[in-house]
């Protein structure tokens, strides 16, 4: 462990402070909290309110997954895992069944979690009407009232113009059925698994300065009209290397020829799929270790 | 075959050794000390001061050269640090009537108690690359003067006294601190002053001068800039008085701005205000163009620039925020971008 720091790096009166936004953010769900963000060791909209609520709840016993795009592999979350590890000495894991906390960036896992389970999402823009309005003044006062026609204008508009509503990733939901929120940019695919999820979904902007969460099995609606109901959008094939046919799917570049390959962005839940023998149309089997 | 890609730990790893070894540059090139940068780069070290709201010469000299000289990474660093120090406690406002001021000039009078000092400035050099200082060789002597003791009235005071000028009105309310509490709106002028002195130098920079070219002018005079040192004091609790636990320089400037009264306001003079960390003069004069332009709505006048827009100029001026959420554009997005690429391809389809 890193000497001269407080276990996982912030202070007690800090994380106190945060624990404090939580609470509140727990017991108004959806809305967003102020608090004193704290300049963090990362830069700023990498991930540092996800990770200053990651070091408020962490105890010695948690064991941590981070992901970035479903992966965690990716440098900013192995760099954020390295983060704790040095810091708070917690037991990390890739798997999402043997996590207690799950920091994550743009996904949420494939497999569903439990309700001894907190994830933790990095928030990069709390307000859901910024594209709106731009002023924070007035957004702060549009949601005291719920008045959200505004949202409601756009999403319609996009019917008129697209004969669809045109968003697909950070796509806005109505929490506990007051409450306009920004479910951060997970692919709209993933937005199903909120609603009344287990386990309890907390939000963090460093940046911005906001805290706000979902308690478990919170009702959570994503926007849209009785005529054109919302629609996750994936791709029509299945894994590549898995065949899961009902996991995100990224899409890689595997020739200048226009070739394509679509593989589990949840990395951890293609590898069990894999090792548990499903294979895809472009997949081996695992070698026997 | 496609096989995921893992290593980003290796990469990482790799990634800053080969960092260090840049840094380091050619090794038969003698590695800079902390020492030659806080006395030769003083003007880097007195930004990187500033934006990093930390007061440490050292530690800022340290921060530059771990950064190579990236001033906004080092303001950084020096922030990250900055964060975890206890606080003891607050100083008293510091008596910048008692400066001991290396440079003290007034744009709006000719003469003044104390006189015009100009200090160790750049304003009256030639820019013409000075080939000696390549070289490497002595220093001019310096001409040395007795120190005269004379007292520096602060030219606002001196303007005040007639009541050409706004009063400054004091206030023993604790001061926000924008490193402990979120900013909220609408935000005091203690916090906006607070943003603007941690606030980047370029941001604020082109927003006082564009107040000067029209958007939202106010027809400024530098009334003063002083640099000098000046004494931080704390009252403990305990203790019950004053005590100097050291000297810092600082830069202020007042800036005099022309204001044609109200209904309820005879017309009279307007203040705006800057104070930087170190030699900073640009910085403070910006700072006060920029402090004046935002308190347009509480003097009554029309808001129609960026400088005059609080939420605008607040949320944009801390280039550490900036920096991080423009810079993490280069992380992964391909999630996003995937949900995209299938949402135009639907579309597309829809069209057809």
């Amino acid at each position: 462990m890193t000497e001269g720091y407080n276990f996982a790096y912030l202070d007690e009166q800090t994380k106190r402070m945060i624990r404090r936004a939580l609470l509140k953010a727990v017991a108004i769900p959806g809305h967003q909290v102020p608090f004193g963000s704290r300049e963090m060791p990362l830069p700023y909209g990498w991930g540092t309110g996800g990770i200053q609520v990651t070091a408020s709840i962490l105890g010695t016993n948690d064991v941590l997954k981070v992901i970035d795009q479903g992966a965690d592999d990716t440098t900013n979350a192995v760099s954020i895992r390295r983060f704790f590890a040095r810091t708070a000495d917690v037991a990390t894991t890739t798997h999402t069944a043997d996590a207690t906390v799950i920091q994550t960036r743009h996904r949420i896992p494939e497999k569903t979690l439990r309700d001894n389970q907190i994830i933790v999402y990095q928030v990069p823009q709390p307000e859901p009407l910024y594209r709106l309005e731009s002023s924070r003044v007035e957004t702060r006062r549009m949601h005291g009232l719920a008045d959200y026609g505004l949202m409601h204008v756009k999403l319609y508009e996009d019917v008129a113009r697209f004969g669809q509503i045109s968003i697909s990733y950070d796509y806005p939901v109505l929490v506990n059925q007051r409450y306009l929120m920004s479910p951060s940019p997970i692919p709209a695919f993933d937005n199903p698994k909120m609603d009344r999820m287990p386990a309890l979904q907390l939000f963090g902007a460093g940046r911005e300065k906001r805290i706000y969460a979902i308690p478990p099995w919170t009702a959570v609606r994503s926007l849209d009209f009785d005529d054109h109901p919302f629609r996750a959008i994936n791709a029509s094939e299945p894994c590549g290397l898995c065949g899961a046919t009902d996991s995100y799917l990224d899409e890689v570049v595997i020739d200048d020829r226009g070739g394509r390959l679509f593989v589990c962005s949840d990395t951890d839940h293609c590898a069990e799929r894999r090792a548990a023998g499903h294979i895809g149309k472009d997949g081996f089997a695992e070698a026997a270790e | 075959m496609y096989v995921t890609v893992k290593g980003g730990e290796k990469a990482i790893d790799a990634a800053h050794a080969w960092l260090a070894e840049e840094r380091r540059g050619d090794r038969s090139v003698p590695e800079l000390s902390i020492d030659q940068i806080a006395e030769q780069l003083g003007r880097s070290v007195d930004r990187v001061m500033g934006e990093g709201s930390c007061y440490d010469r050292g530690l800022a000299a340290l921060a530059i050269k771990q950064s190579q000289g990236d001033l906004i990474e080092a303001a950084f660093l020096l922030r990250a640090y900055r964060t975890t120090l206890p606080r003891f406690a607050h100083s008293l406002p510091v008596n910048t009537s008692a400066m001991r001021a290396e440079r003290r000039i007034s744009a709006i009078f000719k003469d003044l108690p104390g006189g015009q000092i100009l200090g160790p400035t750049y304003d009256y050099t030639h820019r013409l690359l000075d080939f000696a200082l390549a070289a490497g060789g002595p220093v001019p002597q310096v001409p040395v003067a007795e120190p005269d003791g004379a007292v520096l009235p602060r030219v606002p005071d001196i303007l005040g006294r007639e009541g050409l000028l706004e009063p400054d009105v004091s206030s023993d309310a604790v001061p926000g601190d924008l490193t402990r509490e979120p900013l909220m709106f609408p935000a005091g002028r203690d916090v906006r002053l607070q943003a603007l002195a941690r606030g980047d130098e370029g941001f604020l920079l082109a927003l006082g001068y564009s107040t000067q070219r029209g958007y939202g002018g106010s027809h400024p005079f530098a009334g003063e800039i002083r640099m000098g040192e000046v004494a931080v004091e704390i009252e403990p609790a305990e203790l019950g008085f004053a005590i100097d636990i050291g000297d810092i320089v600082v830069t202020e400037c007042q800036m005099v701005n022309q204001f044609k009264g109200s209904k309820t306001v005879p017309a009279q003079f307007t203040r705006g205000y800057g104070l930087v960390f170190g030699f900073s003069e640009r910085k403070a004069m910006a700072m006060a163009l920029v402090d004046r332009a935002m308190r347009a709505a509480e003097l009554g006048e029309e808001l129609t620039a960026p400088a005059q827009n609080v939420e605008f100029v607040l949320y944009h001026s801390d280039n550490i925020e900036a920096t991080g959420f423009t810079e993490h554009l280069k992380l992964p997005h391909y999630v996003d971008f995937q949900s995209e690429l299938q949402n135009v391809r639907r579309m597309r389809e829809a069209a057809e």
